[in-house]
């Protein structure tokens, strides 16, 4: 009897560490051309005493570089930011940041308020599979699941990437444990510029009230910050498209006042950021480019080291190595993109 | 019993229906057959073999299924 | 809940873990709620037409099985006073009545079976006949109520019912224990259509969690996943494109198609079925097997003793003897014999008696045409088959092939593909649809349209390919290494990790290849806005 209880145990241990390691190995990588799923773990790894955290879709994590924050201000920032970020992600997120970690700020981007129900399995998954199990992921999880998705693949993604078997290559072997940063403390970046041309036409909508579902998550962003005792901004990136109505600006003024906190839509302030839309994008204005970042940040940067009172800690030792080391990076693959931009 | 082994030779002449004792199990005797055979039955004896008494006991070998016709011959009870 | 699902492992696992913690008393009552939780959760009115149908068989039933022994009390009291002639007709009067019974609760529940799941066939065709005699009317089709597994709960209890009657089974005094018989929740939504004497031997008897008993269960229960996910459900969309586009698919395509559904249907069914066996068995509960390795037949009469063998039996046992056997088919026999002759009259009760038995069986299988003349055409194949026996016969006492191996293999071959042929009434939309590709198998069947490439836009992949043809292998290595008895026997036997690599290496394999989940597209993935 003993015997067997002994043999069933070890059998079970076997499996489960089979299936982990199956798991591992069949789970998309992000490493090559999609790197957004492979944002958020990032996190994880970094050292945990941020003054600033950004928490939100593309119009963070590619419009703010943190390096600047730091090289100029001394802010110690991160970005945790993903594809089509959904408010009740960010919220969730921000839930889970609390858990390792209480910065003086979180920034939101207002952009995500348009979206008030799930949107794609996809985006679902580059935002959440990343995160660590804990009872925020499970949240986040049940809040975004479209119709046609379970818990249950989320909690053992095998029965979700399970198919990928016939598309495991290289890359699957080399990431399989160790991942490479594709972000500089969440900071997509891009050099290569396409200027800003033919934006498309705003469509008029029929209704132009934000939902109630992002309503309640803002809400609940607000109560969480306040119980913590963090301060929340709420930020317009100065992206062109896709379009921020006034009419939704308005009501963000609004919120924003009832609420006592800051809004920033930095599309009314360009020419102050000094951003020019023929140099400093991408993609024709959707996303800034490395200039154009770099500049927001530095605007921004002076209005939250000035109006948040956030302390210059470029003393700190520790800090200071850690960063010189980010910013090394930072600027060798800012040198390597220019290089093979030129070529 | 000789009628009984008549009606059966002539359905399959290739079986030793002296021996046989698994004709249903072994599949020697498919529906066809027991139908066949009931028929014939009827015809020669006089009786009436139902559906209840299709049973592999009672259709395994020639001795089995004369039995039942004795006893259904005898009385029906 | 399909037995796929995620939801009926959680299922199956809160009731073994709880069928076995609950006291032994009542076992049996917690497999009754178990079924009846696994119907509500289908549909809580479905709850309605089988407690209708178990209710009604126990009233009737009963009243039988009352009559019946009171009868006997009295005719054993009675029968030394009276003659033969007089015994006789004592019991018919009295065989009468119960027949009579017997009727109608037959009628009554056929009745339901018939309007639930016939009644939009019949104004099909009502509306068919309206317009071809020129009337611009027509009746509305009504929205049924398709009860699950109505067909096969309400011919397990039919069964029963005509086995209290017949005698060989007495009726169950526990409205519970048949209400349990009748609802078995394993083989609920597609059989095996089991007999109340072999069921009921393990189904109301008390059961000690033995190590054995559940991982045997488990193991069958993981070999039909293994069937239905890996091969059934990942050769599916071959089968529907190749069958919904005919236009498209012609020639040596729809003899694909043909063989592809015929691999597809094996894998579906058989690997339903394990499911149900496994879970039964994982509960102490022994289901009569359904199929025997069927593919392995040497003709179409063995076939069907192998294939679905519960419902075949069971029209056999229910149909074919009544009918052919009865006095009326007997007279028949007996006119046809003096003016046909003996060979037509030898023939008259079997002919049309298995008329009725695969007219029936077409029926049964689903409302439309294309079943009906698929069971007829199995009545064809088989009579067709038998007229040739001596033939055969002749044939073989001449020339000793019979035992060769090449000449098995042509037997199997010939016949997997009669059937085949037979079940594209199943696959294609129309009666008129399916002969006429039939007829485009032979008239426009060219080698060359079986290209790689052309494979490949019939909705699967390489990979998909070699895992199919993977898969078959292990299908047939399996089934030969069964007929000499129990894999899952031998498999026990090795050493234990020998046995755990085996198991665990299934489990994986229906974990990583087979066919669930929303699937991994990485095209989905792609960055596009945001």
């Amino acid at each position: 009897m003993r015997k067997r209880l002994i043999g069933i145990t070890v059998s079970f241990i076997v499996a489960a560490v089979g299936l982990w390691f199956l798991q591992k190995l069949l789970m998309p990588k992000y490493m090559d051309d999609i790197v957004e799923g492979a944002m958020i773990a990032e996190y994880y790894d970094e050292e945990k005493n941020h003054d600033v955290i950004f928490i939100g879709d593309c119009e963070l994590y590619e419009n703010i570089s943190p390096a600047v924050l730091w090289k100029e201000y001394g802010i110690n920032s991160y970005i945790r930011g993903s594809a089509q970020q959904l408010i009740w992600q960010s919220y969730y997120l921000m839930e889970e940041t609390l858990q390792y970690e209480k910065p003086k700020v979180f920034v939101f981007n207002v952009l995500a308020m348009k979206y008030n129900s799930p949107q794609s399995e996809a985006y679902n998954r580059m935002t959440l599979d990343g995160m660590k199990m804990s009872a925020a992921k499970i949240k986040s999880v049940q809040a975004s699941m479209t119709e046609e998705e379970d818990l249950i693949d989320y909690i053992f993604p095998i029965l979700r990437y399970h198919s990928r078997f016939d598309e495991l290559g290289k890359i699957d072997i080399n990431y399989l444990f160790k991942k490479d940063k594709v972000t500089f403390n969440g900071y997509y970046m891009r050099v290569d510029v396409k200027p800003a041309q033919n934006i498309p036409e705003a469509k008029p909508l029929g209704d132009y009230n934000f939902g109630d579902t992002a309503y309640f998550y803002l809400d609940k962003m607000v109560e969480l910050c306040e119980k913590n005792n963090v301060e929340l901004i709420l930020v317009k990136a100065p992206s062109l498209y896709p379009h921020w109505y006034d009419e939704w600006d308005k009501q963000m003024s609004e919120y924003a006042l009832d609420h006592n906190l800051k809004y920033y839509n930095f599309l009314n302030s360009t020419d102050d950021i000094g951003l020019d839309f023929a140099k400093d994008t991408y993609d024709s204005g959707l996303h800034l480019n490395l200039t154009g970042a770099e500049k927001l940040s530095t605007y921004f940067g002076n209005i939250l080291s000035t109006e948040c009172d956030l302390p210059d800690r470029r003393n700190d030792k520790k800090l200071k190595e850690i960063w010189e080391e980010k910013l090394k990076a930072y600027d060798d693959e800012k040198n390597r993109q220019y290089a093979e931009n030129e070529k | 019993m000789e009628e009984l082994l008549e009606i059966l030779n002539e359905l399959h002449p290739d079986i030793d229906f002296n021996t046989q004792q698994n004709l249903v199990d072994e599949k020697i005797l498919d529906s066809f057959d027991i139908v066949t055979i009931i028929s014939e039955v009827a015809d020669v004896f006089d009786i009436t073999i139902s559906a209840e008494e299709i049973v592999p006991d009672n259709f395994n070998s020639a001795s089995a299924l004369y039995s039942l016709i004795e006893k259904k011959m005898d009385d029906e009870d | 809940m399909l037995f796929t699902s995620f939801e009926f492992l959680v299922f199956l696992a809160v009731v073994i873990v709880c069928y076995y913690i609950v006291p032994k008393k009542i076992q049996w009552i917690f497999l009754l709620a178990a079924g009846y939780v696994f119907y509500f959760i289908a549909s809580p009115v479905y709850l309605i037409y089988i407690m209708t149908t178990t209710v009604s068989v126990y009233i009737f039933t009963r009243i039988i099985q009352t009559r019946k022994d009171t009868f006997d009390i009295h005719f054993k009291k009675i029968k030394k006073q009276l003659d033969r002639q007089q015994r006789k007709d004592i019991k018919s009067q009295e065989k009468k009545k119960e027949f009579r019974l017997m009727m109608i609760c037959l009628l009554f529940n056929l009745g339901i079976l018939a309007v639930c799941k016939y009644t939009n066939f019949a104004i099909g065709n009502i509306n068919f006949l309206l317009g071809a005699v020129g009337s611009s009317k027509r009746l509305l089709t009504v929205n049924m109520i398709l009860p699950m597994g109505i067909s096969f709960y309400t011919f397990q209890s039919m069964g029963y019912l005509i086995d209290v009657y017949r005698g060989t089974c007495s009726a169950e005094k526990n409205l519970g224990k048949l209400a349990l018989f009748v609802s078995f929740f394993p083989q609920l939504v597609q059989g095996p259509i089991s007999r109340f004497n072999d069921l009921s031997k393990s189904l109301f008897e008390k059961h000690t969690a033995d190590y054995n008993t559940i991982t045997f269960g488990m193991q069958r229960i993981l070999w039909g996943f293994f069937k239905k996910l890996v091969i059934a459900d990942r050769l599916l969309p071959a089968v529907l494109e190749i069958c919904g586009d005919t236009s498209k698919y012609q020639g040596a395509y729809v003899l694909v198609g043909m063989l592809f559904y015929a691999l597809e249907l094996y894998a579906d069914f058989t690997g339903g079925i394990d499911i149900a066996i496994g879970t039964a068995q994982t509960l102490g509960i022994h289901v009569t097997e359904n199929f025997r390795r069927p593919y392995f037949s040497k003709n179409i009469k063995e076939y069907w003793n192998r294939w679905h063998i519960t419902m075949g039996s069971w029209f056999t046992d229910y149909i074919f003897y009544p009918i052919s056997i009865c006095k009326p088919m007997l007279k028949v026999s007996k006119f046809s014999r003096k003016h046909f002759g003996e060979f037509i009259g030898k023939r008259v009760p079997i002919y049309l008696s298995s008329f009725a038995v695969w007219f029936a069986t077409g029926v049964w299988h689903g409302a439309s045409w294309n079943f009906i003349v698929w069971g007829i055409g199995n009545f064809v194949v088989i009579m067709i088959s038998q007229e040739c026996e001596p033939f055969y016969r002749w044939f073989h006492s001449k020339i000793n092939i019979k035992d060769k191996f090449l000449f098995k293999l042509f037997q199997i071959v010939r016949t997997v593909l009669l059937m085949s042929c037979l079940r594209m009434f199943d696959c294609y939309r129309d009666v008129p649809l399916t002969f006429k590709m039939f007829g485009k198998m032979f008239t426009g069947f060219d080698i060359s349209q079986l290209s790689v490439s052309a494979f490949q836009l019939l909705g699967l992949a390489i990979s998909d390919y070699i895992i199919l043809f993977g898969g078959m292998i292990l299908l047939v290595a399996v089934s030969i290494i069964q007929r000499k008895g129990s894999v899952r026997a031998k498999i026990a036997e090795r050493k234990a990790p020998v046995r755990f690599i085996i198991w665990y290496a299934l489990f994986l394999t229906v974990l990583i290849f087979g066919t669930y989940g929303i699937g991994y597209d990485s095209s989905q993935f792609i960055y596009n806005q945001f």
